[in-house]
């Protein structure tokens, strides 16, 4: 038997009172945010950031980003990753677009571990108002150029749009802050993967 | 080449193209550049776990859990069916997220400014997970359509939204569940994005089983998430 799959459809631009209702102030307990790692978890504290730009170059106020993550030893809290889970670290995060001044995507986590050899990466998934299909991409960090250079995934990627992928690292007073804009059109726009 | 298992690809052929002309705000948020085929890797393989600990006692209830001095107002309905892979296998212990206008066609989100009533009584968003058999149910009243900007005189058909995880990152699904015999299904530039002969599948049917006496009218919806192909992906 051979099922066909439920079409996907929009997000919309109401998502916020069931999937990010704290974020914006809603009265209903949010099952993940953009804080992934608090002060017991162990790794590199880093800090993600960027805008969803669309094909005018104007700031999405209506995107949700996912993402998705291994801890900094490279593991998943999944049952399908056999080197077992830290429960500690779920590894997930989930903030709208429509809260911050400057429309921007915010994440307090842990950098990732290497998975299976791959350069270290967290998996990311866009959806607004205006995309009736989700789109996947990956954030890879500016600081591991060996690994980035040795990737499986990056070399499939043309390359003069891989830098599409990399998250610049930025050294600041209160962290390390990486920026990864998304660009959903346009010259630079980022690379989507078909998963 | 887009068979990247060991979970099916993406069918494009049911899910909606990221550019649909109809849709207006998809000419400058879709992409369009060819996506990249990507071999799943154990990130893709794996995915957020929220089981039963995530969900609480009355969330799966729309009608009870935003009360503030009563009912809310609307035609009860219930909501149930299964989880299933495109191989018919239930997917067990999966978060449902749902969310959706109140009777009058008025979301509570702030942005929302259609000029109908919001209702006390209810937010209009709740979740639940699939049993062991995929199962899901919930309680709510019925969504009232509501107009939008996309061209003139633009309606949205009465509608719920799903979010779902299953068991990986690659099986995430934020759909829309519609009703039988809505006149508005074809004008609606959202649902006819979705390919012909898939779209049919987002529309619930009046299931009479479901439907409880003298309480609520039910409709059943089955969602069908990517699978794990039935032969091993070819190198």
């Amino acid at each position: 038997m051979k099922l066909r799959q439920s079409p996907s459809q929009t997000v919309g631009p109401y998502f916020a009172y069931c999937l990010t209702p704290e974020q914006y102030g809603y009265d209903f307990a949010a099952i993940a945010g953009n804080q992934l790692a608090d002060e017991t978890i162990e790794g590199e504290r880093i800090r993600i950031l960027g805008r969803v730009l669309d094909g005018a170059g104007n700031a999405v106020d209506d995107a949700m980003i996912e993402i998705w993550q291994a801890d900094a030893q490279g593991r998943y809290a999944h049952p399908a990753d056999p080197r077992g889970s830290n429960l500690a670290f779920r590894g997930f995060g989930r903030v709208g677009t429509g809260t911050d001044p400057e429309l921007r995507f915010v994440f307090d986590t842990v950098k990732p571990g290497s998975v299976e050899g791959q350069a270290p990466h967290i998996t990311m998934c866009v959806m607004a108002r205006g995309m009736l299909s989700h789109a996947f991409t990956r954030i890879y960090f500016s600081d591991e150029e060996k690994a980035n250079a040795a990737d499986a995934v990056l070399a499939t990627v043309p390359e003069e749009r891989r830098a599409t992928l990399i998250a610049q690292r930025e050294d600041t007073p209160a962290g390390t802050v990486y920026r990864f804009d998304v660009h959903l059109q346009g010259a630079v726009e980022t690379v989507f993967f078909d998963l | 080449m887009t068979a990247h298992g060991p979970f099916s690809p993406r069918d494009w052929d049911a899910h909606p193209p990221y550019v649909y002309p109809g849709y207006k705000s998809t000419s400058l948020r879709g992409p369009t550049k060819p996506l990249i085929p990507l071999k799943q890797t154990l990130s893709e393989l794996t995915g957020p776990v929220y089981g039963a600990e995530s969900v609480g006692k009355l969330d799966h209830d729309l009608t009870r859990n935003a009360r503030v001095n009563g009912e809310p107002l609307g035609e009860r309905i219930v909501v149930a069916g299964r989880v299933l892979d495109e191989g018919g296998r239930p997917v067990p212990d999966t978060l449902i997220e749902i969310w959706q206008a109140n009777a009058a066609g008025r979301y509570i989100h702030k942005n929302d400014q259609h000029d109908a009533p919001l209702d006390p009584n209810f937010r209009g968003s709740g979740r639940c997970v699939t049993d062991g058999e995929g199962r899901y149910k919930f309680y709510s009243v019925k969504p009232g359509a509501y107009p939008w900007g996309n061209h003139p005189n633009a309606w949205r058909p009465n509608h719920i939204h799903f979010s779902l995880f299953g068991p990986a990152f690659v099986t995430r699904l934020v759909t829309q569940m519609y009703f039988p015999g809505d006149p508005l299904l074809d004008l609606d530039p959202i649902y006819l994005g979705a390919g012909e002969g898939a779209r049919e599948l987002l529309i619930s049917k009046f299931d009479l089983e479901i439907t409880e006496a003298d309480f609520a009218l039910g409709y059943r919806f089955d969602i069908v998430l990517r699978g794990r192909d039935a032969t091993p992906a070819q190198e």
